[in-house]
């Protein structure tokens, strides 16, 4: 019956038959086309904006690596490169020591666990912005930990960091680990309850240490897992923006400044446009310095596997 | 069970299990603190949180601050609190939230079960999206918007992170579909059933757990976030953020804690109770994002 019913059809079958086989394509055309505009078209238009006279108004005079040029000269930049050094250096260690030996100690079969996981993770539901202000109230000098700690009966201890430029940058560290490294602690958890039991059995059977089995065994074997969090931690370092605006504003002066947050200030209030769109660029260049081995290597192991 | 663990509780064991249970609940007392300290200060009166202690409980429970940080609060000039902003989050990140993961969901049916030639290639292309820093599209957005018409709208805001969350969305979905087996859309296709039918009548009903997933997800991303609602909003028309940030940061005479407080946990509410609510598909988003995101 069916074949008498496609043979009827057939001659305006073959249209719809084009029409039914150019659907999925159809579908999928407009996220292309917008991926193509406002992520592939846009970094072409940031580069070419960066390579002209810009400034409160986008203009397109070409002035070659000028803006380049002044972005290097600029000691705001060098000092916001700086703290993205040592931020993101901070931030990533901290935050995979804390998740590691959180998963460890949440995989002895802990009762409660799920309630100490929700714990830990529910920094990760915030906005940065909440969590900043949170920390801008706790690290205040006048009324936060420093007042709390002289109470307890040390008068002379001092904890100004929010407002000392030598020290700002590590209070964001400080924030920022409190909220990513409950998630740390998720992916780690998720690989050490993938490994196979038999393998700590028998090293178990052959007299090791359970410290000995962790260190030689079992924390070599998460390697995969140290590699995409590292990933994601520097991803997130170098995204940084809401965190920095809510703590400190980049300040004391300009002494807690990330790459994006000098982006905004130069792209957006200082009406300086070509030197944003140079620094944006920049930004691009580093994700794509991290990104791109990431790439390479999953590639490589799933052609392996 | 409970025979047993009392049999070891003599012995070096315990000890260490002691330890254990010990570093853990520190730890959890330290991630609490922050959210404690808030919710404790937003009840206080101004007096009591200069003379008391930053983690003492309220002598008298307030909720002054709370009704300030919502109605009558100063940001600049315009002193409404954060209500209209609320609702202005609200009114862009639900519209948002359905329009990406619906995109999201036809997306990742396409790149598992009707694929083409080169659509492989074209998903690698995609999700490249998830991982520009987004400093790198938000000058020629703003021009484009301003042409658009939509500069300061909430349209404006909702295609802004509709265009940005369709790579997260689109591969939300794909992850998911993948595992279906195609012999399932073969045999539907073979009875005569065209795209939308299969998607309508055999995917769609397994895919409630993708969509709390990409909801929850979609919908953290975007109310929490700041970036865009700095650049593409001002005034009245700013999201719950961005008041928030500019509330803490309004200089005045007196410095009102409590207030601020109160709207922190304003803005953090909606996401928190979905994380409570839903917490075990919020987890599993982050992974499920993150792995590749």
């Amino acid at each position: 019956m069916q074949a008498t019913a496609a043979g009827l059809a057939r001659p305006r079958r073959s249209t719809l038959d084009a029409l039914e086989a150019a659907l999925p394509k159809i579908v999928l055309g407009p996220t292309l086309l917008c991926s193509l505009l406002f992520v592939y078209g846009f970094i072409v238009w940031t580069g070419i904006l960066s390579f002209t006279k810009s400034r409160l108004l986008p203009n397109y005079e070409f002035v070659g690596f000028v803006q380049y040029a002044s972005l290097f000269a600029n000691e705001r930049w060098w000092v916001a490169v700086k703290n993205l050094c040592v931020f993101g250096g901070l931030f990533v260690s901290v935050c995979l020591a804390v998740g590691l030996l959180l998963a460890i100690l949440l995989d002895q079969k802990i009762r409660a666990e799920g309630i100490l996981r929700s714990i830990y993770l529910y920094p990760m539901a915030l906005s940065f912005i909440v969590t900043g202000t949170a920390w801008k109230w706790i690290l205040n000098p006048g009324l936060g930990i420093e007042r709390l700690v002289r109470q307890l009966g040390f008068p002379g201890f001092t904890f100004d960091w929010l407002v000392n430029p030598e020290m700002s940058i590590y209070t964001v560290v400080i924030a920022g680990a409190w909220q990513s490294s409950g998630f740390v602690m998720a992916l780690f958890l998720a690989g050490l309850r993938g490994i196979d039991d038999s393998i700590i059995k028998a090293a178990q059977v052959d007299g090791a240490t359970m410290p000995r089995i962790y260190w030689s065994i079992i924390i070599p074997s998460l390697r995969p897992v140290f590699f995409s969090a590292v990933m994601i931690l520097a991803h997130i370092a170098i995204k940084s923006f809401d965190l920095v605006m809510a703590l400190t504003g980049g300040g004391p002066g300009f002494s807690s400044d990330l790459p994006a947050t000098f982006m905004y200030a130069f792209g957006f209030t200082r009406n300086q446009i070509g030197v944003g769109a140079a620094s944006a660029m920049m930004m691009l260049g580093t994700v794509v310095a991290v990104i791109v081995p990431m790439m390479y290597s999953e590639v490589r192991r799933s052609r392996r596997g | 069970m409970v025979d047993h663990a009392r049999a070891e509780s003599a012995g070096p064991r315990s000890i260490g299990r002691a330890v254990v249970y010990g570093l853990l609940i520190l730890v959890a007392l330290y991630y609490l603190a922050p959210l404690f300290v808030m919710l404790a200060t937003s009840v206080k009166s101004l007096d009591e949180i200069r003379s008391g202690s930053l983690v003492s409980l309220p002598a008298r429970v307030s909720f002054d601050a709370w009704s300030k940080a919502w109605g009558s609060a100063c940001t600049g000039a315009d002193c409404s609190g954060l209500k209209g902003n609320f609702w202005n989050s609200v009114r862009f990140v639900l519209p948002a939230v359905v329009i990406s993961s619906l995109i999201g969901a036809f997306n990742g049916y396409v790149l598992t079960l009707w694929r083409f030639r080169g659509s492989d290639a074209l998903f690698t292309l995609l999700l490249v999206g998830c991982f520009i820093p987004f400093q790198v599209v938000l000058l020629p957005m703003a021009q484009t918007l301003g042409w658009l018409g939509l500069a300061n709208t909430t349209t404006g805001l909702v295609f802004v992170h509709v265009v940005y969350g369709l790579a997260f969305t689109t591969l939300f979905f794909r992850n998911f579909y993948v595992s279906i087996p195609e012999e399932m859309v073969k045999a539907a296709r073979i009875d005569g059933a065209g795209f939308f039918i299969i998607f309508w009548r055999i995917i769609l009903p397994l895919s409630p757990p993708i969509i709390v997933v990409c909801f929850i997800w979609q919908f953290t991303q975007i109310w929490n976030d700041f970036l865009f609602g700095v650049v593409f909003s001002s005034g009245e028309r700013q999201p719950i953020t961005v008041a928030l940030n500019n509330l803490v940061n309004t200089s005045t005479a007196v410095k009102e804690y409590n207030v601020d407080m109160a709207a922190a946990i304003i803005a953090a509410m909606p996401t928190l109770v979905l994380y409570v609510v839903a917490g075990k598909y919020f987890v599993r988003g982050l992974t499920a994002g993150s792995v590749k995101g």
